[in-house]
């Protein structure tokens, strides 16, 4: 029995949920938000105001708080850190009981840690950096619904990183044409060829019609060259009920994979398509428009490395990562650190890459790691050293933009990949020795000799907005 | 145009045909092959030998050759099984495999001998 009488009014929140002597339980789901509270807030009180309003609480004492153990059910702040380089910051650790969550659910877990709390009066901005999920809810998860190493199986892929291209232009070719820009690229080398985000059934090039051309392309070029490949159809669609129409006619094509938009489409959508890939032995790829506006802003937002957590228990076989060397954003340690997020089964505390929690995924499988965006083939040896095999390496521009055209462009790629691979094997330090590997691997491969002229000069040297917090 | 390189199939004969890895690096010598032995061997993998019929290479399950070489750390040893192989079967693709067992997968995977 309590002892407790309903009072009416507003407490101090850290009254009831500023607890630094918790002892976290391993069940629980751990949270660390970087806080800017408004001038005057303590710290203290700013941490338990987020525990509270990404928990059970609200701004007021009600009657009903009594009916219930809030005891149990609440979150907690139990921990705050200052932010290396950044004084008017805290980070803040919350402590959630499972119970708060519905299994299998990475939306109920946002709909509570990135919620209402996000536009709380009390904190000038809120970013949640990282999740602990605890094994006991990782496993009330689907994940992956094939895994690295049934997919290196599946397609017969050992021992290197897999290669793809985005279709391009993105937006305009009529069904046939796209196919064709398709056809080429496979026939040349890549392993893949991916719709565009963008990509979805637009006037100009409705879905089934890219989905027939496209499979006829992938099948001659297996033919061809007697390696299987495969092209990400695209199924992102303005319904659950449009989107598994999509999935299945590309099954019944004999596609081997598909690919989703998982933050635009939803955790829900995504969720469920994770689990029909699952049922039909279908390859998921998942690309990640929408994740800069989230993720970008140093002191507001949610992660990425939670966005890419969330997703690989919702489940996806690939995820866009950024490429650290391209044309878009993503500080080296930072990458370094989501990557084995996304592939390895345990991972540790590490804040050198921005990991503020111990991560145990259990027997949930990896997804590999795809790097897109602005890249090419003097970017090869750096791609092989910082992802390694478990990837995807997206040439877009830089398997399209070939002089002598798409095919001569892949085999570029494959060639300049190949020859990277072998001299790490060797055991030659190849990001050091780039130079030298690409060229002597260009004395038998014009098409990369080619594509060495062509881009010799493009690099993308800008200072990354969203760096890791270091003094 | 007259400086763009056609880019042919070729799909009558073995030549347009590929092995995945390094099949589109120029055929390995010995001193290159070697060296792949033994990148294979300090990453702990199994060595293991697979060969085929150029007609069924797009097989899951090529032809196993004996049994893996299971905790072969002799280089020697593993390219004169490579050898023995191709040997008994000169018309075949032979494939080189590390079996990774912690991972439940294969390190690698490359052909050694091209069936001509």
């Amino acid at each position: 029995m309590t002892d407790k009488t309903y009072q009416a009014g507003v407490k101090d929140y850290r009254e009831t949920y500023w607890e630094p002597d918790y002892t976290i339980k391993d069940t629980d789901i751990l949270a660390c938000f970087k806080v800017t509270p408004q001038p005057g807030v303590p710290r203290e009180e700013a941490a338990a105001a987020v525990a509270a309003e990404s928990s059970t609480g609200t701004w007021t004492t009600v009657w009903t708080d009594l009916l219930t153990d809030l005891d149990y059910y609440k979150g907690r702040a139990y921990a705050i850190e200052d932010v290396p380089g950044d004084s008017e910051c805290f980070y803040a650790f919350i402590a959630y009981p499972i119970d708060l969550f519905e299994e299998g659910s990475v939306v109920n877990v946002l709909t509570s840690l990135a919620g209402n709390v996000f536009g709380f009066k009390a904190i000038r901005s809120l970013r949640l950096e990282d999740v602990r999920f605890p094994l006991a809810y990782v496993m009330t998860c689907g994940g992956p619904p094939n895994g690295m190493q049934v997919e290196r199986d599946r397609l017969n892929k050992y021992g290197r990183p897999l290669l793809g291209c985005t279709i391009k232009p993105k937006l305009g070719l009529s069904a046939k044409n796209y196919g064709r820009a398709v056809y080429e690229c496979l026939r040349g080398g890549l392993d893949f060829t991916k719709d565009d985000e963008n990509i979805n059934s637009q006037p100009f090039m409705r879905w089934r019609h890219r989905f027939e051309f496209v499979m006829e392309a992938v099948q001659k070029a297996e033919a061809e060259t007697g390696e299987r490949k495969g092209h990400y159809l695209n199924v992102t669609a303005p319904t659950p009920e449009e989107m598994y129409k999509r999935a299945e006619f590309a099954q019944t094509l004999g596609s081997r994979i598909i690919m989703h938009d998982f933050l635009t489409g939803g955790f829900c959508a995504n969720t469920g398509l994770a689990n029909w890939c699952r049922e039909n032995g279908m390859l998921l790829h998942i690309h990640r428009a929408l994740h800069a506006v989230l993720d970008r802003h140093p002191r507001h937002g949610i992660h990425f490395r939670v966005l890419l957590k969330c997703l690989r228990l919702s489940g996806g076989d690939h995820l866009h990562t950024g490429t650290v060397v391209g044309k878009l954003e993503g500080d080296r340690e930072a990458t370094l650190g989501w990557i084995d997020l996304l592939r390895e089964s345990y991972v540790k505390e590490n804040r050198a890459r921005g990991i503020f929690f111990d991560q145990d995924y259990g027997a949930m499988p990896g997804a590999l790691a795809v790097a897109s965006g602005g890249i090419h083939v003097w970017h090869m040896p750096a791609l092989v050293t910082i992802f390694g095999d478990d990837a995807v390496l997206q040439f877009g521009g830089g398997t399209l933009g070939h002089p002598w055209g798409n095919a001569a462009g892949a085999t570029a790629n494959r060639v300049a990949m190949e020859a990277c691979v072998e001299a790490r094997n060797q055991g030659r330090q190849v990001e050091r020795e780039g130079k030298e590997i690409l060229t002597a691997a260009a004395g038998h491969s014009p098409e990369l000799r080619i594509a060495m002229d062509t881009w010799k000069e493009i690099k993308f040297e800008f200072d990354t907005v969203d760096k890791l917090d270091v003094a | 145009m007259t400086n763009i390189t056609e880019f042919p199939a070729k799909r009558a004969s073995l030549e347009g045909r590929k092995y995945e890895t390094f099949s589109y690096l120029p055929p390995m010598d010995a001193d290159r092959i070697r060296k792949q032995v033994e990148y294979l061997i300090s990453r702990g993998w199994n060595p293991a030998i697979e060969h085929s019929e150029p007609e069924q290479a797009g097989s899951d399950f090529w032809y196993l050759w004996k049994l893996p070489l299971f905790g072969e750390k002799d280089m020697d040893a593993v390219l004169a099984e490579l050898e023995s192989c191709h040997k008994a079967f000169p018309r075949h693709h032979v494939r080189l495999i590390g079996y990774d067992n912690l991972r439940q997968t294969q390190g690698t995977a490359m052909v050694i001998y091209r069936a001509a």
